[in-house]
């Protein structure tokens, strides 16, 4: 903290001899070790759960002990760079789907056809986001995505039926008569990251509006920004995030709220009767909601033989017979289509999320990889402005597009 | 000779310490804030030399002139009412009554606490919907606030929390500053017929005064990277409205899924100097007074 004059130069100095010396060494393995680490973003599952199961299962079919580690799903990207770096990368990561294109990018992954990995029991959508110039990089292990819940009570009390809502116009028309009946209309998230983007994304692509030209979408932040100004929503969305938001509509006092496939389980806890209804197109339809998930990749290792196991693994863990297990853990929908039959078979009320799904789109998808975090951050910054009255929604979206570069 | 072996032998666990956790890291950081890193490069390495042109993308960046005014703004502000609600509450524990100390403990509790449940606390408080603060407001007639939602209170609320975090700190160091200034001294201006504010002011204050300037030096270096109250509260908005230095630095490195490593570094530096030029004013304030 204080700076000392003359020392801090021979320390310098140092620091490089020791900087260069650590780069000298790059560990040569090239034996395939006998314990492989699996890396996933699904710290809430102990070692008794049903997934850690699966994977040491998958591991033993091919022959290695496994060494699983969980982290927080948004330390997971740096933590993979710096390893990949060091050339200690895990043998198999699950990662989150939009992360797979700028990992590619890294040169991190080893893509399917390279370890004998194979998306084509996946539903093509669901894919996307981990296709690269033609290459696909991992199997999705399942689907989430979003759709408008309801509480039921507060609709029929406003006079509202839920089936009612096709369209915006609709949506509207519904928000109204909640808010004359003295209830509050709409939750959602629209933070500063990117949560924020994501919760924007149904409304952005239902209004037909384009990533590679963000005013083409400006229906839809108006449309946020109408329902702030008429009361319709909280002023909290702009500092919402999911959880927050849905801990809103968990108070009872919502009409609706915009969240994802994970909040399953905490609605049967709500103490309410809820409904889910897909979000509506701008002029009816169901609009195309981002897709989220992980994906199981092969991160480049420093032999084919660590690379063609670490596939088998991965192969193992999204197997059709393997996955519901791990699907109906994390409340995913099955990446799979007869997989997803069988959960609905099981669960009707899964029908409209295995809709959403079948309609939702990948965030990288449209060949934008690695374009998508720059412009993903900007529009997130575009509906803040415009949520906030910092600038009128178009012209927040015109700055948002003159800002990705 | 073999003394002074010795007394180099003494010095290596210190140095190997420096070097390893500063002067490396230090020196990494600016390695990193000198190259093109992509993240391609980042893995595989022969990231180009690009100089300063991160330095001058992140000046030119409009956000910069945001983060840096916010900066100093937080900063600044925090330190004024830090320092003087510390030092208005070491004065008053000063004096010693019954329950003193007691007291004195309830309020380090802002210190005690993780950050991330403070920050969280707040935030709640502060939520324009169903927060305390609101609901308070409303009680004595006054409209609603969003304290966290617009581009206009986000900074203040901010920086708010952290005053409240900040105190203790400023209160325990002052108090025990006014406990090494000697009795006699006050007795002394008490005989000569001095009022309790003119004792304040020509008496305590001046010689707090080097205890002040370690106060204010340490509490500015720590607000100047003041990180996580700010990211739990606002994430830096609305529309980067609470953005400062800190912040963006993580905002740029990790805050998108794209890492920014070489902008993200640099701003980081930016940080590093203004604490830097902060620490040699000190010095030099110090040792004026020390000839003086």
């Amino acid at each position: 903290m204080f700076p000392a004059p003359v020392p801090a130069r021979l320390l310098a100095a140092l620091g490089l001899v020791v900087s260069v010396a650590a780069c000298s060494s790059t560990p040569a393995t090239t034996a395939t070790p006998d314990t492989f680490s699996v890396w996933d973003p699904y710290p809430q599952f102990t070692a008794e759960s049903e997934w850690v199961k699966t994977i040491e299962k998958c591991g033993t079919e091919a022959g290695v002990k496994i060494q699983r580690q969980a982290y927080d799903t948004t330390d997971l990207t740096s933590k993979v760079l710096l390893a990949a770096q060091q050339r200690t990368a895990p043998q198999v990561l699950v990662v989150d789907n939009p992360v797979v294109s700028t990992l590619v990018e890294a040169g991190v992954l080893k893509a399917n056809s390279d370890v004998g990995l194979d998306a084509a029991q996946v539903s093509p959508n669901l894919v996307a986001a981990g296709t690269v110039e033609g290459q696909t990089y991992g199997v999705p292990i399942g689907a989430n995505t979003l759709a408008l819940y309801y509480n039921k009570a507060v609709l029929a009390a406003a006079g509202v039926d839920p089936a009612s809502v096709k369209d915006w116009d609709s949506l509207n028309a519904a928000l109204a008569k909640v808010k004359a009946a003295g209830k509050k209309g709409i939750t959602f998230s629209a933070i500063g990251t990117e949560e924020g983007t994501f919760q924007f994304l149904p409304w952005f692509w239902g209004a037909g509006g384009k990533l590679t030209d963000l005013p083409s979408g400006k229906a839809a932040l108006e449309l946020w920004k109408s329902w702030l100004d008429n009361g319709y929503a909280p002023n909290s969305v702009v500092n919402n995030t999911q959880t927050t938001s849905w801990q809103e509509f968990a108070t009872g006092e919502y009409a609706f709220a915009e969240n994802g496939t994970w909040q399953l389980g905490n609605a049967k806890k709500a103490g309410f009767e809820y409904g889910v209804i897909p979000v509506p197109g701008r002029t009816g339809g169901t609009a195309p909601a981002p897709t989220g998930g992980e994906f199981v990749t092969v991160p480049v290792q420093d032999n084919k033989d660590t690379e063609a196991k670490a596939g088998r693994i991965a192969s193992c863990l999204t197997a059709p017979d393997k996955v519901l297990a791990a699907d109906t853990a994390l409340t995913y929908i099955s990446a799979v289509p007869s997989v997803q039959q069988q959960q609905v078979s099981a669960q009707a009320d899964l029908a409209v999320w295995v809709e959403a799904v079948k309609n939702a789109k990948g965030r990288t998808g449209d060949n934008l990889g690695t374009k998508y975090p720059k412009i993903s951050q900007p529009l997130w910054g575009a509906v803040q402005a415009a949520l906030t009255g910092a600038k009128a929604p178009e012209a927040a979206l015109r700055d948002a597009q003159a800002a990705v570069k | 000779m073999r003394a002074r072996l010795a007394g180099w032998a003494f010095l290596v666990p210190l140095v190997a310490y420096l070097v390893g956790c500063y002067a490396y890291p230090l020196f990494t950081n600016v390695d990193l804030s000198i190259r093109g890193y992509t993240v391609r490069s980042f893995v595989h390495g022969g990231a180009p030399l690009v100089g300063f042109a991160n330095y001058a993308g992140v000046f030119g960046d409009p956000t910069f002139r945001t983060a840096l005014v916010n900066t100093v703004l937080f900063t600044l502000v925090s330190l004024f009412f830090q320092y003087t609600i510390g030092l208005a509450a070491a004065l008053f524990f000063a004096r010693g009554f019954r329950l003193s100390a007691t007291l004195r403990a309830l309020f380090l509790v802002p210190w005690l606490l993780p950050l991330i449940v403070s920050a969280s606390t707040w935030a709640w408080l502060l939520n324009s919907e169903s927060g305390l603060v609101n609901a308070a407001l409303k009680v004595v007639g006054l409209g609603p606030v969003n304290w966290l939602t617009s581009p206009d209170w986000s900074l203040v609320s901010v920086t708010i929390a952290n005053i409240w975090i900040g105190i203790p700190f400023n209160l325990v160091v002052l108090y025990s500053g006014l406990q090494n200034i000697p009795r006699e001294v006050h007795e002394a201006s008490a005989l000569d017929g001095a009022s309790g504010w003119q004792t304040f002011w020509h008496v305590t204050f001046p010689l707090l005064r080097p205890v002040s300037a370690i106060t204010l030096l340490l509490g500015l270096v720590y607000t100047l990277k003041v990180f996580d109250v700010i990211w739990i509260m606002t994430k830096g908005g609305p529309s980067g409205s609470s953005t400062t230095l800190a912040t963006w630095s993580y905002e740029l490195g990790f805050g998108n899924m794209l890492p920014r490593f070489g902008p993200s570094a640099a701003v980081g530096n930016v940080l590093i100097l203004i604490a830097v030029v902060a620490g040699l004013l000190y010095i030099r304030l110090q040792r004026r007074q020390e000839l003086a």
